[in-house]
């Protein structure tokens, strides 16, 4: 008998305490993730409708320019991470920070050839310490984060590419592709150089009367478009981060259940082992008498 | 009489989606209303109290930070954000246009500060009217 029953009844309990909270923990996550989705759903026709009046002001209008839609030679590059405030939810904010970390190793001789916006705490603390030129964060966002928590940042990042202190900006973040899967991606927001290359432009079919003038129109939206894409990923990565917490949760809640399994088949075993030696001692006891 | 669609959208939600007959705004370039058939049209909106007409009545969107689309009958305006009368939270937009006020009024505010405190002016202003409207 390794263990006597009594500690192994005191691991089944505190087991059985943990999984109560895991498994609340997944059901918190997955009524989240719900409306998480649901509010990628609902920003949705704004980023397309812009999308399609500003490819349409492109396409319509010849020879309209405007420094976010042409590229530069890159000297410096602007990142911007969505990561999380909270932990708990597997590979979430590992796999992006590493993928951050190997995609500035890999490109960059030193330093000063990047700048990095972060959003979320999690990111904020590992590039913080590992001293990361980071020169714009947001912390503390809700479940259910508003335009405006993020403008001040978006505005930031789109405002230093247009005054040329980078000449990129790119956007890392858990891209959400179903409850259990998410990927970080890489997406180069500016320059804006696929909205003229999209086949077909079906702008060009309808020729707008601008006010004041094309130009101005296309310099008011096309920052405004670059803030909009920024929000939709920061809510495609609190998708993914209800998902990947969801799933971490879930095998922890597991992984509690076997080893309650475990335990309490080596309860059983102490159990019977006792009563078996209590059985022998009384018969062996009986038969010294006779 | 005839009707188009108007649909107000931020990037949180789409805020007001109806058949109206007649849309105002204050448009970059001064007041402009948009009945159906109108042209294809784009213009950015300064922050403004939207005036929509449907069925004979007149209703107002608080508007900020958007720009109006006409294109096929369809009236579309993105804005940063709108609310309907009703969303609107009187008393905080009261404070919010005191303090806006007090900073007008400050005179070593800094060119920056003076004109933020000016945008948070006009839209507590434009909520106020909004909101008082219900």
């Amino acid at each position: 008998m390794a263990e006597s029953m009594r500690d192994i009844k005191r691991r089944i309990n505190s087991f059985q305490n943990m999984k109560q909270i895991t498994k609340a923990f997944e059901m918190v996550s997955a009524a989240k993730l719900r409306r998480a989705q649901e509010q990628v759903e609902s920003g949705r026709p704004y980023a397309s409708k812009i999308r399609e009046v500003i490819a349409s002001v492109a396409a319509g209008t010849q020879g309209v320019q405007h420094p976010m839609l042409t590229s530069r030679t890159v000297k410096k590059t602007g990142y911007l991470v969505i990561t999380s405030d909270r932990g708990l939810a597997g590979g979430f904010n590992g796999n992006l920070l590493r993928t951050l970390v190997k995609t500035v190793a890999d490109r960059h001789q030193s330093k000063d050839e990047y700048v990095i916006f972060v959003i979320g705490r999690k990111g904020l603390e590992f590039l913080k310490r590992r001293d990361y030129p980071v020169i714009g964060e947001v912390t503390g966002l809700s479940d259910s984060p508003k335009f405006s928590d993020i403008k001040q940042i978006a505005s930031q990042a789109v405002g230093m590419y247009a005054d040329e202190a980078y000449d990129e900006l790119v956007l890392l973040y858990n891209e959400f592709i179903n409850p259990v899967t998410q990927r970080p991606v890489e997406h180069r927001l500016l320059p804006l150089v696929d909205l003229k290359g999209k086949k077909g432009d079906e702008g060009a079919k309808t020729f707008y009367e601008y006010e004041p003038t094309a130009e101005e129109v296309l310099a008011e939206l096309l920052p405004r478009y670059a803030e909009t894409l920024i929000y939709s990923a920061l809510l495609e990565s609190k998708a993914s981060e209800h998902g990947a917490r969801m799933s971490a949760m879930g095998s922890a809640t597991d992984n509690a259940s076997d080893l309650i399994g475990n335990l309490t088949l080596q309860y059983n075993r102490a159990r019977q082992a006792a009563i078996t030696q209590e059985l022998a001692e009384i018969v062996g006891g009986a038969s010294a008498q006779e | 009489m005839s009707t188009m669609q108007l649909d107000i959208v931020t990037p949180e939600r789409k805020v007001y989606s109806e058949e109206v007959e007649m849309v105002i705004a204050r448009a970059a370039e001064g007041d402009i209303g948009i009945l159906p058939n109108h042209a294809p049209f784009v213009s950015p909106l300064k922050i403004t109290a939207v005036k929509v007409k449907k069925g004979g009545e007149e209703s107002l969107v608080a508007v900020s930070g958007g720009f109006i689309e006409v294109s096929e009958n369809k009236v579309t305006i993105l804005a940063e954000t709108a609310e309907l009368p009703d969303e609107i939270d009187v008393e905080r937009a009261e404070a919010a246009k005191k303090r806006a006020e007090e900073r007008l009024s400050d005179e070593q505010n800094e060119e920056i500060n003076f004109k933020r405190a000016q945008i948070a002016l006009q839209k507590a202003m434009i909520r106020l009217q909004v909101g008082k409207n219900r």
